[in-house]
């Protein structure tokens, strides 16, 4: 007797570690998983977060110089302000950072410490303050990528000089001015409103997050009306024969293609065929959409079926028609997976690239979009962009719209859960 | 002899290949129960569910034969199963009131059918039905709560509301307390009684002590076949047919 319930002990025993061991196993896969993500944000996140500050020179400007008497500007209008010749004026305002130097070179290599915008910056300093400017003013100018990066302690100084594209007289200048204190951090603004520029310290994200916005906005508008209501008519009122099999296969597998090829039909039918505009998150949400599609019409359909059919008998045995049992009673209570399951699509739609190379969003934009019928580019391929570019100022950049676009995408996400949360029906 | 509100005639139903029932012809009396007994998947719900068409729903179901109430054939062409189905009400085996207030369950009904011209006459339809399932001194505080936070027995009654909310002639129920307890069901069962007096009720149940309870007929049904129907003592003091007679003393089903 006792011998038995040894062997019972025993067993248990056995079973209650294997499970312990299960346990660690699980955890483990877990922690692996968690572990890389970690790193992924660690990574993108160190490597990006300078680029939303940036580096600005104080530098005093004669406006004197320019006119007899400043309050004249205030009569001036924009134009004339942008018919002023400044070019001269502007630089010789930055060389009377270092009144000393002479040489033509040196001076070249001063010149090279600011954005090559500065004359621009001056006169958008004064346009915007024309009503009030003093004899001599001190305007923040954006240093070049190169000094930006060297402030940032990106960029390394000991190298030699003929691998740098810094000269060692430019790091003289940089450091002296270090020393004077004219030489600051600001919030990297135009970072965030600005189209992209040949420039590092001028490219912007602003014409990719408009361009993913608007492109966001055609999927929604065009696949989720569509989505939903292929996806009712398939759950609930298609006859079940070859015909809607052959079409419910098809729809998974156009889940399964790869995201290219919606590109290169876009490419061939869209812009080739119906000529619509290149480059332009119209077409881009229409590629995006067809992409979307399958998406929402299964998550909508798994919602539609997870409705229990006595709420259907329901509403019928009261006399409903069959769309009204539908729209009133079933539509409703899938409506939060619905909803999740299109967030879920728009959030893969956003984060898209391939396609978006083949029907030219891949272009060179400067200005912001206003329309979805205006070229653009969106953020993943901003990011794609500028990971191919060998300037450093890029490489922060390229981390920071990864992070722009990861924040994107985990705001969609909460809002999907939000949703859920919110509207699921409690039986 | 009360008059004949529903009629059966040689009813064939075959879900694809399969048949389920077999020349069914039975007549049921105006405001009387009548329950249907027979063991599990012997045809009685299939039977009940061609009355209000509810079988429509399957696609692979198909009804032979003829059912009439008040003398008009349910299956002719010309009838709207909606305009059908507001005179033959349904309560199910497992109460499904919709994820909506209790107001709104029973008000459903008559808001698609236009019953209520105005809110006031829309209350006034909620509270009467909910007065007559006997429900309403038990959520009369609550009318805008959810329909689905109400116990069991309670959903039930609110099913039957909500059926009688536009104002059918006929009850189906199906099964209506198998998943109810002893009280519930008591209550139901006492329901019946008072809805008898203006409805015409059948009662699919697969407890021969309600059907002996609650009912005036009784239908037996084996295998597709109604083996028998008549008065219900007559069925349970004295079958004429064999099977009847080992159902109901309990020896198979």
């Amino acid at each position: 007797m006792t011998d038995r319930i040894e062997q019972r002990i025993n067993s248990l025993n056995k079973r209650l570690n294997s499970e312990k061991r299960f346990r660690i196993y699980c955890i483990g896969a877990m922690s692996f998983a968690l572990a890389w993500v970690l790193i992924l944000f660690l990574n993108i996140f160190s490597s990006g977060y300078s680029a939303f500050y940036r580096t600005v020179i104080q530098v005093d400007v004669p406006f004197l110089n320019l006119i007899e008497d400043t309050t004249q500007f205030s009569e001036m209008s924009s134009e004339d302000i942008n018919n002023l010749s400044m070019y001269s004026f502007s630089k010789k305002a930055i060389y009377g950072l270092f009144p000393d130097i002479e040489e033509k070179k040196d001076k070249k290599m001063l010149i090279r410490l600011f954005s090559i915008e500065f004359e621009q910056e001056i006169r958008e300093f004064l346009k915007s303050n024309k009503s009030n400017i003093d004899e001599t003013e001190t305007i923040y100018l954006t240093a070049s990528d190169d000094v930006d990066q060297v402030n940032k302690g990106n960029y390394p100084r000991d190298l030699d000089e003929d691998k740098r594209r810094i000269k060692d007289i430019q790091l003289l200048f940089f450091d002296d001015l270090v020393d004077r204190g004219l030489v600051s951090y600001e919030f990297n603004l135009p970072f965030l409103m600005r189209g992209d520029s040949r420039e590092p310290e001028l490219a912007g994200v602003g014409g990719s997050i408009v361009g993913s916005l608007f492109t966001i906005l055609v999927v929604l508008i065009l696949s989720f009306p569509i989505g939903i209501f292929a996806a009712i008519y398939l759950e609930e009122f298609a006859p079940k024969n070859r015909v809607t099999d052959f079409i419910e296969i098809n729809i998974n597998n156009l889940a399964a293609v790869p995201s290219i090829v919606f590109g290169l039909l876009g490419l061939g039918i869209i812009l080739n065929t119906f000529g619509l505009p290149r480059s332009t998150p119209l077409v881009g949400g229409i590629v995006l959409s067809l992409m979307t599609l399958p998406t929402i019409i299964i998550a909508t359909r798994a919602s539609l079926r997870a409705v229990p059919p006595s709420i259907r008998e329901g509403a019928l045995a009261v006399g409903a028609t069959k769309m009204q049992a539908v729209m009133h009673h079933v539509v409703p209570v899938a409506m939060p997976g619905a909803l999740t399951g299109t967030i879920i699509g728009l959030a893969q739609a956003l984060g898209e690239t391939a396609p978006l190379l083949l029907i030219g969003m891949v272009a060179f934009v400067v200005d912001v979009p206003q329309t979805p019928l205006d070229a653009s580019a969106s953020l993943p391929v901003q990011v794609y962009l500028w990971s191919e570019s060998a300037e450093r100022g890029y490489v922060e950049k390229t981390s920071a719209t990864i992070m722009m676009l990861l924040g994107f995408l985990i705001l969609m996400n909460l809002a999907a859960v939000l949703i859920r949360r919110k509207f699921e029906t409690k039986w | 002899m009360k008059s004949i509100k529903i009629k059966a005639d040689n009813l064939n139903v075959y879900y694809g290949e399969k048949q389920a029932l077999f020349d069914v012809s039975m007549y049921m009396e105006e405001k009387q129960v009548t329950a249907l007994i027979g063991p599990s998947g012997c045809g009685k719900s299939t039977f009940i569910r061609c009355l209000n068409r509810m079988n429509d729903v399957i696609d692979i179901c198909k009804v032979q034969g003829k059912i009439e109430i008040d003398g008009n054939d349910i299956y002719a062409p010309d009838m709207q199963v909606e305009q059908l189905r507001e005179r033959v009400g349904m309560v199910f085996q497992k109460p499904n009131p919709f994820p909506k207030s209790i107001f709104e369950n029973v008000a459903y009904g008559p808001r698609i059918h236009g019953i209520a011209e105005h809110k006031s006459d829309l209350e006034e339809i909620v509270v009467t039905s909910l007065k007559k399932a006997a429900l309403f001194d038990e959520v009369k505080d609550r009318l805008y709560d959810a329909g689905t936070g109400l116990s069991g027995g309670q959903q039930q009654r609110l099913c039957i509301a909500r059926a009688i909310s536009v104002n059918p002639d006929i009850i189906l129920m199906d099964e209506p307390c198998s998943a109810l307890d002893p009280i519930a069901t008591a209550r139901i069962e006492e329901l019946m009684g008072d809805l008898k007096t203006e409805y015409t009720i059948i009662i699919v149940t697969h407890s021969m002590q309600q059907a002996a309870r609650v009912s005036s007929r009784t239908g037996f049904f084996h295998l597709g076949k109604l083996v028998e129907v008549d008065k219900t003592e007559t069925i349970f003091s004295n079958p004429s047919d064999q099977r009847t007679q080992d159902y109901i003393t309990g020896r198979f089903g």
